[in-house]
């Protein structure tokens, strides 16, 4: 209760009201920075990790090394992570993005390899012996089997990235984050809890948006229910 | 070809369950496969897969590759359509080498059916089947006409066509999959253990149709299959391949089981090779006599002395075009009268094999089997030994 004591110092009530009125064009502006640094970063995660993916289902053995460094980054904790980067580049949204983006590969290199690697190899073999070229096979047997693992690894990756785009706004990337920063240093939970509230909100909001994407992207995995 | 499979075809021809019969005709057509000392090695392998095997493979016939596993029959399938490089040797199809077409045009010109189906099963039973028509850049209302064609072809309903394969049952899948290998009409079909993956019913019923749509197509067919009953009723010739691709014979399935060409031959093709023989022909190969029959009303002397004359003691009641039953020879008085006739248990059609009349045959007193048409009709008695003639 000590807490609760402490941050009822300056106002009476856990949430203002008012101050939420008073800040609603702060509010937008903050979300807009959050899915923005959390688009790019699980944007560019993504092409990267298809990168590193194609690379690995070409040579097998770069998978290893490959996914070896993505979880060696995806280990580093994010304030850290933070730290080391911003002597390269300053305070604000590249580091952060940058860090953001390595956090993505792990998850989305190893759903892209495994979503293709569970492709069947009789339809692989067949798309093969009716005469795909092996290119156009992989775009549209390979990589379109694998929808439902690749968007489950987006699912994943951008969750992860929307929590920790709010540990960003420490070293000046802006987002949700910089309310809760706000509210810690003037001991005021209004805008803590906001903050932390919208963040945990727009998880959400995109985890059911990728239940959803599923569902469209992937007619044929409801097939079998009415068999 | 096809004009010896209709019903009409004298009866004597070897015409087995209305398939086209190649083997009385002289070889008109060039092979549309010929495979010349074709080998494979697998890197790393200490001994071939397939060793210098030669075989021709007629234009219109279906040719079973059969043997135990490991004997590079599925190999020698996938050499066919290049899904594998040979080591050494070359695979002619109509006459040109494999390897100098272009591997993808090779390709979308054989049609292509394996085990479990392949089937895309993110695509509806439509975009399946036009695989290689899209591939091949067809229109897309010359596209539609087609699938709707094929899936009539195959025995589907169009209502199928824009469900996902995942709805189907293993026997529908596996009817998609033959239509969508059909889709280009390919001249040759490569079809690699296709049925492996369903039921015993449901498996017969689809070897029935692939005959039924070979009558009606004559394509090139190459099975694999490690089921030598398949090989057999399914096969115009059969290959029986050993371990490491050695070819030990390729013949006619009724000359294959007349005459085994190796014990390892007559070993694979198993037990009861006479029935088997058996099963390959048909009552219509035989020419029935009249049998021991006479009409209703029949002085009983009469029917006495053609009792006499087939070494019989029961005589055979007809009236008219119907057979109406048999009573012993001791149970005559008087005229032969249709009250009171045992019925024949043996009853078969010009279309049962012969195994299976033999099989009726067994269990019945009179030791005939009675054949009648479509209709009913009488058309003569198949005794037993006229049976055991034949795979003598």
């Amino acid at each position: 209760m000590i807490t609760s004591g402490v941050l009822a110092t300056r106002h009476d009530r856990m949430l203002s009201w008012e101050w939420v009125e008073g800040h609603s064009e702060e509010i937008w502006e903050r979300t807009l920075e959050h899915l923005q640094l959390t688009a790019w970063s699980v944007g560019i995660g993504f092409v990267i990790a298809m990168a590193m993916a194609l690379v690995s289902l070409r040579w097998r053995r770069a998978y290893g090394p490959l996914a070896a460094a993505s979880g060696a980054l995806y280990s580093i904790p994010s304030l850290a992570l933070f730290a080391i980067l911003v002597p390269f580049t300053g305070l604000g949204f590249r580091p952060v993005l940058i860090a953001l983006v390595t956090y993505t590969l792990l998850i989305l290199l190893r759903n892209i390899v495994a979503g293709v690697d569970g492709v069947p190899r009789e339809v692989v073999e067949a798309a093969e012996g009716m005469g795909y070229e092996p290119w156009r096979r992989f775009l549209a047997v390979d990589l379109r089997l694998a929808t439902p693992a690749i968007i489950g690894g987006l699912r994943v990756a951008t969750v992860t990235v929307i929590g920790l785009v709010t540990v960003g706004a420490l070293v000046g990337s802006g987002g949700y984050g910089a309310f809760i920063n706000d509210g810690l240093s003037r001991n005021f939970s209004t805008p803590i809890i906001v903050g932390g509230g919208l963040s945990i909100a727009m998880a959400v909001v995109f985890d059911l948006a990728f239940v959803l994407l599923q569902r469209v992207a992937t007619p044929w995995a409801r097939a079998g229910a009415h068999r | 070809m096809g004009a010896l499979s209709d019903t009409n075809a004298p009866i004597g021809a070897i015409v087995r369950g209305g398939r086209h019969s190649t083997s009385r005709l002289p070889e008109v057509t060039a092979p549309a496969i010929r495979l010349d000392a074709l080998t494979k090695r697998y890197p790393g392998a200490d001994a071939d897969a397939v060793h210098e095997l030669d075989l021709e493979i007629p234009a219109g016939e279906i040719v079973a590759l059969v043997g135990p596993s490991g004997c590079g029959k599925t190999t020698t399938l996938k050499m066919i359509n290049r899904l594998s490089e040979p080591t050494s040797g070359t695979v002619e199809i109509n006459g040109r080498p494999a390897r100098e077409l272009p591997v993808h045009d090779l390709r979308r010109g054989i049609g292509y059916v394996i085990q479990h189906t392949g089937l895309f099963p993110h695509r509806t039973i439509a975009a399946n089947i036009a695989t290689v028509p899209r591939l091949l850049g067809w229109d897309k209302r010359r596209i539609r006409g087609r699938v709707e064609e094929l899936v009539d072809l195959v025995g589907l309903e169009r209502g199928m066509l824009d469900r996902y394969p995942a709805a189907l049952s293993g026997g529908q899948q596996q009817r998609v999959g033959v239509a969508r290998a059909l889709a280009a009409d390919p001249p040759i079909l490569l079809m690699d253990e296709p049925y492996s993956a369903v039921d015993p019913i449901v498996r017969a019923r689809l070897q029935d149709e692939l005959l039924d749509l070979q009558r009606r197509l004559h394509k090139t067919i190459v099975l694999v299959t490690h089921d030598v009953d398949e090989a057999i009723k399914l096969g115009d010739r059969v290959v029986i391949l050993n371990v490491g691709g050695i070819l030990e014979q390729a013949a006619p399935p009724a000359e294959l089981l007349a005459e085994p060409a190796s014990p390892f031959v007559a070993d694979f093709l198993g037990e009861e090779r006479g029935l088997k023989r058996l099963a390959l022909l048909r009552v219509r190969d035989l020419t029935p006599g009249e049998g021991p029959v006479v009409e209703v009303g029949t002085p009983v002397d009469e029917a006495r002395a053609l009792m006499e004359r087939h070494r019989v003691d029961w005589v055979g009641v007809r009236e008219g075009d119907r057979l109406l039953g048999w009573r012993w020879g001791t149970d005559l008085d008087g005229t032969v009268r249709a009250e009171g006739v045992r019925p024949f248990r043996a009853i078969v059609t010009p279309d049962s094999t012969l195994r299976s009349a033999l099989d009726g045959i067994v269990g019945s007193l009179t030791n005939v089997a009675v054949v009648v048409d479509d209709e009913g009709a009488y058309r003569g008695m198949v005794r037993i030994d006229e049976i055991s003639e034949r795979v003598r």
